[in-house]
């Protein structure tokens, strides 16, 4: 509770910081362009490949106007040219042109004749753009000047005040008892109860009761043992820590990223596979961080963009110089879902040709911060579901015949997979 | 008839009265089996301190232990690929073309590699130049996760670097050159147009080089035969596809003769269609594969092969010949000669014997005839060995005229003759370097040992037949840092390129015409039909050409006279002065009639004579460290982990020598000492029927000792006795030594039991002429007094499922096509991760092949007439009796049987199981859980077939079972779609159920119906000779589906009633003498 308090301070100041900030640079560069509508352009055509203080497929833009300006002596209209058609630039043999051209690999930047000259103005009257002041010690100083954190401390004294209460009204009630003893006593009453059999001793002479009792413990204690012994093995829920801590919530959940785009070969091969880390890189290789609303009360934006920072030390990504360095380290995830050897399992079998969603078996990874297995995987659960689920002939000319001969002799319009011999021993097990 | 054929499996079992063969009958095992060796006697046994109380308690307190311990899962680690390659997607087999030519086996092949492992061989369908893979090429994927392999390049046992290597060579061959020494590259047969190329051009850089090629197992004499008649360097190519009567002489061409490859073709014309068949007649001593599968075998001596030979050629071509010949021999000569003739171009000769004149005999009877089988225009290039050059160089070296010798692909410290000569002559060379895989005999005594790749990690081309030529890619990295033999001459001659950049452009410039340089890596071969392949054979031919024009005829004739005791001094005259004249001239070409005269001039030895052969599974040896080959059972003794000296049983009983059976079921034999010309090697004996009476036999490939792990260092070394490159020396003396040798052999680990119909086999006259019923009948049962066939379902104990829904997996085996070669077996090891268990273990009958392929001989003429003889002669008239049957041995008919799970249909093994793990699946296989198994072997002794195998031991991570299965690089082969059976489970043939599903899950996510032949087994897809197919019975278009209907087609002991889903085709013999 009270961090998310906290982090709506945060976000509170931070929006206004930013109105604040924008109010400022509006007013500063009101007569070239306007940096609202340059941000939105920016996005659009720019941020593929530029960001504003950072080195990526293009330069850092922060202030680039300026900088041209006071490094090379180039004025604006250089500046239209070359965002209009830099090729031809280099072509015509522009020496900063050219210089650009070699530094960043040869890769020309894609012409924009499109964007009209206030179009551009926009764009660099956003650039121009103070950068923002780091959120962060904001943040910080908030945290450490915060005092008040009312519910769980309440809610402990609330516990501790009920125990005293309690442990009074116990004392009060032996204080009670010996008081009225007392007052027998004194009175010559005789308290002695009357002693009869206490109840342990009725039990055992009532022979019926000891049978069924002992018939009761044994039974539940084998339950209990089988309870045991079957979860041997099996492992549902087993979230270990993984070397990189990768979050399917952000990528498949708040991204949407199709399952098969990362774990491609479970449309072809038995293996979902784990991605190999180039695929990682498709995105990464832009997304260095994770916007600030990505990051939760649990984990800090700091941490995730640690974790890509992990990435980038296994797939040997130099983010500051955009190169790949050739020093590889491979990640060693922890396997989570481990089907003993003797059991063949094939993911095409079920994503490809029966079509079923890798949420059936796998939970809803969407939702999963940390990754965990959902399934028993047991064959238990494997036959049941076999049990359940129909084929999916439609549309599959393999099956035309076979469904048709074994419809008809069940009797039925769908056909489970068990009907179609997906119960038999061989099938899994070879 | 054919059932009432006796047949047998062992000599012991035609002995009546021996009491094994009785007790056998009567019981599992010979003797009492010794429960006191590892229960110990009754008084340690109560003297012990362990009370039963006690070892409860260890048991409840271990289990209990055992279980907790099982609670905590271990924690698996998965790494994936930084940068994933484009084409591999785990868990996805990819498939590459490629060729193995390794000095002894060259054929095109199709690797299947997963994760970029290379894990089996198969065969290359869309390039069957040369045959299919036989089962040491199925098993050369071992050879790449050998742990015994050098690991990078050495100088006299210490790791070098290799530009530490390219520095110090580079510079002694410089020495050398300038010296005027010779350099010396002593190479395999390579038969690779590229690396001719840079031979040459290696040659030009230094000068004074000679090329050596030298093969282990020589075909030198019919290469010189061949060159003197058709002007090439090569071996006649025969197709017998298109023979209908093939007489051989000592050729075992479904074997290794002249490289193999032969069989596809032959087996063609051995099933009998709209009622003919081909007639196969083999003159030879050992019994050979060929032998087993002749319609008549005629067993002679070497010496008298030869005569035989030339009587042939004066019948067939003309010409009289001198020679005496044993009366039964010469009427099999006399016939052959008719037959062929009969059959004019539609019949062929082939020899092996290895003497000039037979082999140009055997050129002109294939010309005179118009052979179409023969032919001349494309010859197999795939053996190139020079004896004389070889012999040449040893006495070179010994004299110290080499100064250099780079020594590639032999070991000829192992496979000469005379190695020690070879040895003396290494030692005076300035350089001497290994290029090798192995720290093998050779390589130990040379002063570099450059680490060379498998053929799965390098690149090369083979000119597999002339204008046939096939690449080879690499399907791996190299494991190691090696470098293959190209490369260093590469660097020698101070080129830049790449062997496979040279490779490319080699084929870009002279050998491919159109087609582009990845289709020809795609298919892994490319056959050329253009001018333009021809103007490079002939730079090839030429290249060698120099070499050639040394080589020549007369000496090799002179050796070989010698051999035999021929040689008169009339012929010793003529054969100097050629000698004298022709030392430059290209080989000049003897008159046929001439080298028939000379052939029956042939003296027949005086004492034994050896023949000496290579075996299916070892061939010339390289291969021995593989445990795949070592396990496999020779196809003839179903003998493994061994060689052996054969005999006949007749020379046996004269010399002394025996063969017997022990307590558990063991073979052992008399242990003997081989002389030879001075020569004397020791080897065990077993008694072989059909040897030639006067011959005894011997295969090459064994006794290594060098570069093998210890288990591997079997059998005894034949190659000192292959003195001049002799494979048949004469005047042999045998002696039999003290001691006694352990086989471990899977022939006599069960008897028929009197199931003796298990094999049906009939004559072509009588399958031509007779109704189904006297070849092939159903058994009957008698229901209400009527006879009624065991198959129909109203003797049926048991409920027919309905299995006429989906596919329903057919194996079918044509006894007829099966020609014993073994190469199934391998590829059923490779396929489904059967286990290696060791000699020990193999003859405690504890084999794991999931695929056997049963040997059984049977007495030529032992009809039912016989049988009742026995039984009605009595008192001493028996023992006359028994020695006719001991003649009747000493040639027997053969046939093979590859026998698997049968997967009945009603099933004996499931039935018994006490937890279920066995059970029946719709598609017709019998499936195997192991998870479930708890191993009471019920199943086992319930299976009339035998097909079980039990996991005695664990066989993998196993110190005592020191296989492929015990080391990481060795794991590496194993097919990760199959489960490595842990110890004290069940296993047996599942019929490929991880193939046939693969098959049907490719079809279901396409979207379409399956095809016919597009289910395979690792058995059928690795035959050769189309005896196995494979399919849907309920896809009534299916090959597989017609051959059930077949006249021929019957199960394995189909009285019992298990109604098998493999199915047999009754073997027929041609046996038509006319």
């Amino acid at each position: 509770m009270k961090q998310v308090n906290h982090r709506k301070l945060g976000k509170n100041i931070l929006r206004l910081s930013l109105v604040i900030l924008l109010a400022f640079s509006t007013s500063l560069s009101a007569q070239e362009g306007d940096p609202a509508n340059g941000k939105s352009l920016f996005n659009a055509n720019c941020a593929a490949c530029h960001k504003l203080d950072k080195k990526m497929t293009g330069p850092a833009l922060r202030n680039v106007e300026q900088r041209l300006s006071d490094d090379e002596g180039l004025d604006r209209e250089w500046l239209h040219s070359w965002i209009r058609n830099s090729s031809s630039m280099i072509k015509a043999g522009d020496a900063y042109a050219n210089k650009i051209f070699n530094e960043y690999g040869g890769a020309a930047m894609t012409a924009f004749p499109q964007l009209s000259d206030q179009d551009i103005n926009d764009i660099l009257a956003y650039t121009a753009e103070e950068a923002p002041a780091a959120p962060v010690g904001v943040q910080a100083v908030v945290a450490d000047g915060g005092g008040s954190d009312g519910s769980s401390m309440s809610n402990k004294i609330i516990l501790g005040a009920l125990t005293v209460l309690f442990a009074l009204l116990a004392m009060a009630l032996v204080l009670v008892r010996q008081t009225l003893n007392r007052f027998a006593e004194a009175k010559g009453v005789d308290v002695s109860e009357t002693k009869g059999t206490p109840i342990w001793k009725a039990f055992i002479q009532n022979q019926f009761l000891v049978l069924v009792s002992v018939i009761i413990l044994l039974l539940a204690s084998g339950y209990f043992v089988y309870g045991y012994f079957m979860q041997v093995g099996v492992d549902q829920g087993y979230q270990p820590v993984q070397p990189i801590h990768y979050s399917h919530k952000i990528h498949a959940g708040d991204n949407g990223i199709d399952c098969k785009y990362c774990h491609s070969s479970a449309r072809v091969s038995k293996h979902s596979g784990i991605p190999s880390l180039n695929v990682c890189m498709n995105c990464h290789k832009s997304i260095y961080e994770v916007s600030p609303e990505t990051a939760t009360e649990e984990y800090s934006k700091e941490f995730y963009d640690g974790e890509i920072k992990k990435l980038y030390a296994a797939v040997g990504w130099d983010d500051a110089e955009q190169k790949y360095t050739g020093e590889t380290q491979p990640v060693k995830w922890v396997r989570i879902h481990n089907l003993p050897d003797f059991a063949y399992f094939n993911h095409s079998q079920h994503v490809s040709v029966a079509g079923i969603e890798c949420q059936t078996c796998h939970g809803p990874v969407e939702e999963m911060e940390i990754m965990y297995q959902h399934a028993s995987l047991t064959m238990g659960w494997c036959i049941n579901c076999h049990r359940e689920t129909n084929v999916k002939v439609e549309d599959n000319a393999y099956y035309t015949k076979i469904h048709e001969e074994l419809s008809k002799k069940y009797g039925v319009d769908k056909l489970t997979a068990a009907q179609m011999g997906g119960l038999e021993c061989g099938k899994c097990h070879y | 008839m054919s059932s009432n054929k006796k047949y047998w499996k062992s000599v012991e079992e035609l002995n009546e009265n021996s009491s094994i063969v009785e007790t056998l009958k009567q019981n599992e095992f010979v003797e009492e089996i010794p429960t006191d060796e590892f229960l110990g006697n009754k008084e340690s046994l109560e003297s012990s301190k362990t009370t039963r109380r006690d070892f409860l308690k260890y048991v409840g307190f271990s289990t209990a232990a055992a279980s907790l311990a099982a609670c905590e899962g271990p924690v698996v680690k998965s790494i994936p690929y930084v940068v994933q390659p484009e084409e591999i997607t785990p868990g996805v087999a990819n498939y590459y073309a490629t060729t193995i030519a390794d000095g002894y086996d060259y054929a095109s092949v199709l690797v299947k590699t997963r994760e970029g492992r290379p894990i089996k061989i198969e065969n290359n369908t869309l390039a069957a130049t040369n045959g299919h893979a036989n089962a040491r090429v199925n098993a050369s994927v071992l050879g790449l996760y050998d742990s015994m392999r050098i690991q990078g390049p050495m100088k006299a046992g210490e790791p070098i670097s290799w530009s530490e290597f390219d520095a110090e060579v580079g510079q002694k061959l410089a020495s050398v050159s300038s010296s005027g020494k010779a350099i010396v590259l002593l190479t395999q047969t390579y038969a690779s147009p590229s690396t001719s190329k840079l031979v040459s051009e290696f040659k030009a850089k230094f000068g004074n080089v000679r090329h050596v090629q030298y093969d282990a197992i020589s075909e030198s004499a019919a290469l010189d035969a061949y060159e003197a008649n058709y002007g090439e360097r090569g071996l006649a190519n025969y197709d017998f596809a298109k023979a209908m009567t093939i007489v051989s002489f000592g050729a075992d061409f479904l074997g290794d003769w002249q490289g193999g490859g032969f069989d596809s073709g032959y087996a063609k014309n051995k099933i009998p269609t709209n009622g003919k068949m081909s007639r196969h007649i083999q003159f030879e001593s050992n019994m050979s594969l060929t032998g087993a599968n002749a319609d008549k075998r005629v067993s002679l001596t070497p010496s008298q092969q030869k005569v035989a030979l030339a009587k042939l050629y004066s019948a067939v071509v003309g010409g009289s010949v001198s020679g005496e010949l044993p009366q039964h021999i010469e009427e099999a000569v006399q016939k052959a000669a008719s037959q062929l003739k009969k059959a004019g171009s539609k019949g062929v000769v082939v020899t092996g014997i290895q003497d000039v004149n037979a082999q140009t005999v055997v050129l002109a009877i294939n010309s005179h005839l118009n052979s179409q089988a023969f032919d001349p225009e494309t010859p197999i290039k795939i053996r190139q060995g020079n004896d004389k050059e070889v012999m040449t160089l040893v006495a070179d070296m010994k004299a110290g005229k080499v100064g250099a010798i780079l020594m590639s692909g032999v070991n000829p410290l192992y496979t000469l003759p005379n190695a020690g000569d070879f040895s003396e002559g290494l030692k005076q060379t300035d350089l001497s370097v290994a290029f090798t895989m192995k720290a093998d005999e050779t390589a130990l005594e040379t002063e570099y040992q450059a680490a060379v790749p498998h053929y799965l990690e390098s690149w090369g081309d083979v000119e597999l037949k002339k204008g046939h030529f096939a690449l080879t890619q690499p399907t791996i990295r190299p494991l190691f840092d090696t470098r293959q033999f190209q490369e260093t001459l590469l660097k020698l001659t101070d080129n830049n390129l790449s062997y496979h950049d040279y490779l490319k452009q080699t084929w870009t410039a002279s050998i491919l015409g159109n087609t582009s340089f990845s289709q020809a890596l795609h298919d892994g071969m490319y056959v050329s039909g253009s001018a333009a392949a021809d103007a490079m054979q002939t730079t090839t031919t030429s290249t060698t050409s120099e070499e050639d024009k040394k080589t020549w005829v007369g000496g090799i004739i002179e050796d070989v006279a010698e051999g035999v005791g021929l040689k008169d001094k009339e012929d010793s005259a003529t054969t100097t002065t050629t000698t004298s004249n022709s030392v430059a001239a290209a080989p000049v070409a003897i008159s046929a009639g001439d080298a028939a005269r000379k052939l029956g001039a042939t003296a027949t030895s005086n004492g034994l004579e050896l023949a000496l052969y290579s075996k299916t599974a070892m061939g010339d040896g390289q291969q021995a460290n593989n445990p795949w080959l070592q396990e496999m059972p020779d196809p003839i003794t179903r003998t493994t982990w061994d060689n052996y000296v054969t005999v006949s049983q007749a020379d046996a009983k004269e010399l002394g020598i025996k063969n017997w059976h022990v307590a558990d079921g063991g073979l052992n034999g008399s242990v003997v000492e081989l002389a030879v010309n001075g020569v004397t090697v020791t080897a065990p004996v077993i008694i072989q029927p059909g040897q030639a009476k006067g011959s005894i036999g011997l295969a090459f490939g064994y006794g290594r000792r060098a570069g093998l792990k210890e288990e591997m260092q079997t059998g005894v070394n034949a190659y000192p006795l292959y003195m001049d490159f002799n494979p048949t020396p004469g005047n042999v003396s045998l002696t039999v030594v003290g001691g006694e040798h352990e086989f471990a052999c899977v022939q006599l680990h069960n008897t028929l039991m009197g199931r003796g119909d298990i094999i049906k086999e009939t004559t072509l006259e009588i399958f031509n002429t007779k109704d189904k019923k006297h070849w092939n009948a159903i058994p009957v049962v008698s229901l209400n007094h009527q006879e009624t066939p065991v198959t129909s379902p109203e003797v049926d104990l048991w409920d027919e499922f309905d299995r006429s829904i989906g596919h329903h997996f057919n194996l079918s085996i044509d006894l007829n096509a099966c020609t014993g070669c073994g190469a199934c077996v391998i590829a059923c090891h490779a396929e489904n991760n059967v286990p290696v268990v060791g000699k020990e273990e193999i003859r405690r009958s504890r084999d794991m092949h999931w695929l056997r392929i049963d040997r059984y001989y049977s007495s030529e003429d032992t009809f039912a007439g016989d049988n009742s003889k026995k039984e009605e002669t009595k008192g001493l008239a028996i023992i006359d009796a028994f020695d006719e049957m001991e003649t009747a041995a000493a040639n027997p008919q053969v046939a093979f049987q590859p026998v698997m799970c049968q997967h009945c249909n009603h099933a004996p093994c499931e039935t018994v199981c006490p937890v279920a793990a066995t059970s029946h699946g719709r598609q017709g296989q019998n499936h195997m859980a192991y998870n479930r198994c708890v191993g009471t072997r019920y199943c086992a002794n319930n299976c009339p077939y035998k097909v079980r195998r039990f996991n005695w031991f664990l066989y993998n991570k196993n110190d005592e079972f020191d296989y492929h299965m015990n080391d990481d690089l060795g794991r590496m082969v194993l097919n990760p779609d199959v489960t490595v059976r842990s110890r004290g489970v069940m296993e047996k043939c599942s019929m490929c159920i991880q193939k046939t599903q693969k098959t049907i899950l490719d079809a279901k996510r396409d979207g379409r119906v399956i095809k016919d032949g597009e289910f395979q087994t690792a058995c059928s897809a690795a035959c050769g000779s189309g005896a196995m197919v494979f399919g849907d019975v309920n896809d009534k278009d299916s090959q597989v589906a017609k051959l059930k209907e077949d006249n021929r087609m019957y199960h394995l002991l189909e009285h019992v009633g298990t109604k098998p889903n493999v199915m047999y085709h009754t073997k027929v013999r041609n046996t038509t003498e006319a």
